[in-house]
């Protein structure tokens, strides 16, 4: 993984930096470099509660703000944001008014490598505005000066159209973080971890293999 | 939040009559049906503080349950409620959850909008 100046990592839920990017994202902080991790929303209007539920529709907004605080820690990212929209509203926005804001942070932070979702490639509508918006503000700026932009994309339709990803970290070296990290959304992922954990203890291969590789696609202008 | 138990969910529902409260209700599939299932044709529907004053309302069924709300000209309901908690703030909170535990749809009605 090269080194970078600043990473910036912009998605729309608290757990969206977990599964797909946390190894990497530690992986750059272990080197050294400083992560700044804007997060939309706070996953209001998220389904798992718990069963049976330990949290409701009112309270799941302060347990995920704790437990996106807490995988921040866990990966060592330093400076987290939290921009106050709303759980399934984002492309409902003004897309302006989410291109300035995203425009302002890499103004401020001047970062070398930005990661987000890929639009059109990103299945969840706040995670296709949020991709479109880091995009456009990526875009409005002249081509020698746009920093690196690493995609996540999951649709059915992303190796067929994209491609395969450009990019694959092999993360294993930070595993049990990222694992700590995915504990950390524990109202949205103690349900999968269970699913998961006979796979881990028997070291399962596709298990192994959505662990410990991150994949992400260079978004091409 | 407490499986339902319909005479306390009724008594909540009855404090709130002609009083100007706010509705949050919601219907939820979960974003990821379709691509779970490209069979399954994903919809919902959601309201946040909506100021309503409602004349009656009435929880009903064999469980899960519905509830429904008269308000001046016309109604709202919800239907698939297992689940139910009167807060600190004293709000009502319903609520459905799937068989394996997930939000499916919420009613709730507070006298303060929902922040």
């Amino acid at each position: 993984m090269e080194k970078e100046q600043q990473v910036l990592v912009v998605f729309p839920h608290p757990d969206d930096e977990a599964f797909g990017v946390s190894g990497t994202i530690a992986s750059h902080v272990n080197m050294g470099t400083p992560v700044t991790y804007a997060c939309l929303t706070l996953g209001e209007m998220g389904r798992n509660m718990g069963n049976p539920p330990f949290a409701n529709r009112e309270t799941l907004r302060s347990i995920r703000r704790y437990e996106l605080k807490e995988a921040a820690r866990v990966l060592g990212i330093s400076d987290l944001r939290m921009l106050g929209y709303r759980d399934k509203t984002v492309e409902f926005e003004d897309p302006d008014k989410l291109t300035a804001e995203i425009s302002d942070m890499i103004n401020e932070l001047n970062p070398s490598l930005i990661i987000t979702f890929y639009p059109g490639y990103s299945v969840h509508p706040d995670h296709e505005a949020t991709g479109e918006a880091v995009i456009r503000a990526v875009g409005q700026l002249p081509a020698e000066k746009r920093p690196k932009l690493h995609c996540v994309a999951f649709s059915k339709n992303c190796v067929e159209e994209l491609g395969e990803a450009d990019i694959v970290h092999d993360i294993s070296a930070v595993a049990d973080q990222k694992l700590d990290a995915i504990r950390a959304h524990r109202s949205q992922t103690e349900l999968m971890l269970a699913d998961m954990a006979d796979g881990l203890k028997k070291k399962d291969p596709a298990t192994m293999a959505w662990l410990n590789f991150e994949r992400f696609w260079t978004y091409k202008f | 939040m407490d499986p339902v138990i319909v005479k306390d969910v009724q008594e909540a529902l009855d404090q709130f009559v002609g009083r100007e409260v706010y509705i949050h209700l919601e219907t939820t599939n979960g974003a990821y049906a379709s691509h779970h299932n490209d069979q399954f044709f994903s919809a919902g529907a959601y309201i946040r503080n909506a100021k309503v004053t409602y004349e009656r309302a009435k929880i009903t069924g064999p469980g899960p349950f519905r509830t429904g709300l008269k308000i001046s000209f016309g109604w709202i309901y919800a239907e698939g409620i297992t689940h139910y908690e009167i807060d600190d703030k004293g709000r009502l909170l319903l609520a459905g959850h799937d068989f394996s535990g997930k939000l499916a749809v919420a009613l709730q009605i507070s006298e303060t909008p929902f922040e």
